[in-house]
């Protein structure tokens, strides 16, 4: 599903984020990155979606290989990989229904089947009876669960979550833990960094850590490790 | 491409431009103000090229003959010159006609030159024309060197200096015009560059979720010709109004033998064609340049 082999990546700056890792993600898998700031999750998700590309090293998500991958490919490997920020990144200014829509948009999907697959997707993360409202008039976890569904709508085979309970209560969080937990009980495979020793405490699955770019731990049924 | 994304592109790129309020009332003045200069600027250039070309087609050499010549050889003088390299026309005009031309040519005061009908002092003439009229002067001096030549006429400074005034007024429009295109250009990217910044999150989140370039790049494409469209609007107004004013106010007047306005249908349709072109183009092309560095997501 996932594999890395011996990837470096050091930024123009001269910051090497990570060094020299090796891993295999198996499809279905439910990983947990964990790290301090700056230990290299960041850089290591921003990899797979193929914001930036390795300095070294090879990287194959779905049996493509990221270094062969042309510029111009990059929108449909992107399809094929579901991303949720800790910020949400939805659009102000369109509705619920429309954030999601718009994932089906580009792909050119037909109307009728963007209305049923959002509709969907908005009831699988249970916020359904707000599609017609604009991200402003919602709460934190209620932003979240819409930033998911429109991760998933395009049923990707993975989905990367880059602290998506940073922004929020502890309550709101597990609630949004609920509906990963869901998503990945359908065969999808979740990569969640964060920073939440509770979390990956309660719900133990597989943990890798990182330190200064390097893989200091991956363990199954692993726990958070550090001492905040 | 499917037509129904097509249609989605430029819905959101017509949708744009209402959002943008006030960038894109900016946008349209500074398309509107570059396209009323250049249309002055083509509207005066195309004429002027028009009556060079006029002039150009009047430029004649009018070759008088000996007048003791007979008439084989007036004849031979006639196939000598006809056989000149760069002759595109050899035409015969005897004493009298040319006298009757000049008598018409002075009016009332003419004449007095009646009398003349009778003993005709005014020599023969074969009228000559250049195929390129820049080769008038060549083909007037070998005329000279043939025999029974009395005299070659022709404007000879007039049309020298009506080339190189035109070459001139050519070359300083034609800078003129390229210079006000680019400086839209340049204004429309930018302006179309602040609305961007403001919607880079939204083109970040399009490449996120695995929009093609293409994708991201089309309703800026729409609402750039759009503005261009919309810009080009009040100079085809000025150009149809102004150009009929002057076509019907001061064609009589300046109508001198070569001065001739270009006729109003169709030249001011066609300028206002090449306008809405121009207008389209600039718009594509600035907003089209703004987008490009807010795709490397």
């Amino acid at each position: 599903m996932i594999t890395m082999e011996n990837v470096s990546k050091t930024y123009s700056n001269g910051v090497t984020a990570l060094n020299d890792i090796s891993i295999h993600i198996e499809r279905g898998e439910f990983v947990y990155l964990v790290g301090q700031s700056g230990a290299g999750k960041s850089s290591f998700i921003r990899l797979i979606y193929r914001e930036v590309k390795p300095t070294k090293g090879k990287i194959i998500i779905n049996d493509m290989d990221l270094s062969k991958l042309k510029e111009r490919q990059v929108p449909y490997l992107r399809r094929e990989i579901g991303v949720v920020f800790q910020d949400f990144k939805l659009l102000q200014k369109l509705t619920v229904y429309e954030n999601v829509a718009f994932a089906l948009e580009v792909t050119e999907t037909s109307p009728k089947m963007i209305k049923n697959r959002v509709m969907d997707v908005l009831k699988l993360v249970g916020i359904e009876h707000k599609a017609q409202m604009i991200p402003s008039e919602l709460s934190g976890g209620e932003q979240q669960r819409v930033a998911i569904a429109r991760a998933i709508v395009n049923n990707p085979k993975v989905v990367i979550a880059d602290e998506p309970t940073g922004n929020l209560d502890p309550d709101t969080s597990w609630e949004i833990m609920k509906v990963l937990e869901e998503i990945n009980s359908k065969g999808t495979t979740i990569i969640m960094a964060t920073h939440s020793k509770h979390i990956v405490n309660t719900i133990k699955r597989r943990v890798i850590a990182l330190e200064d770019g390097v893989i200091v731990r991956d363990q199954q049924r692993g726990d958070y490790g550090y001492e905040v | 491409m499917k037509y129904r994304t097509l249609l989605r592109h430029v819905r959101e790129g017509t949708k744009n431009i209402f959002r943008n309020g006030w960038m894109t009332f900016a946008s349209i003045a500074a398309v509107t103000t570059t396209l009323i200069l250049v249309a002055v600027f083509l509207a005066l250039v195309l004429n002027l090229d028009q009556m060079a070309r006029n002039i150009e087609q009047d430029v004649q050499i009018s070759t008088m003959i000996d007048l003791t010549a007979d008439e084989e050889q007036i004849v031979q003088l006639g196939e000598e010159i006809e056989q000149i390299d760069g002759v595109k026309e050899v035409q015969f005009s005897s004493n009298d006609n040319e006298l009757s031309k000049l008598i018409e040519s002075m009016g009332d005061e003419g004449q007095a030159w009646t009398m003349f009908e009778q003993d005709n002092p005014l020599n023969h003439v074969y009228i000559v024309e250049a195929i390129e009229p820049e080769n008038t002067e060549a083909v007037a001096n070998q005329i000279e060197e043939l025999e029974n030549v009395e005299k070659v006429h022709y404007g000879k400074e007039v049309v020298e200096q009506l080339f190189q005034f035109n070459n001139y007024a050519r070359a300083i429009g034609l800078a003129l015009i390229i210079a006000l295109v680019f400086t839209a250009i340049f204004l429309i990217s930018n302006t179309i560059k602040i609305t961007i910044i403001a919607r880079s999150t939204e083109i970040g989140i399009q490449k996120l979720v695995g929009a093609t370039n293409s994708f991201i790049r089309w309703p800026f494409f729409v609402e750039g010709a759009l503005l261009g469209i919309l810009g080009s609007i009040v100079p085809i107004a000025v150009i149809l109004g102004g150009y009929y004013y002057v076509y019907h106010n001061f064609v009589d007047v300046i109508t001198f033998r070569f001065v001739e306005l270009l006729p109003f249908d169709p030249f001011a349709w066609q300028l206002s064609g090449m306008v809405l072109l121009i207008g389209a183009l600039i718009g594509v092309w600035g907003s089209v340049m703004s987008v490009r560095k807010f795709l490397k997501v």
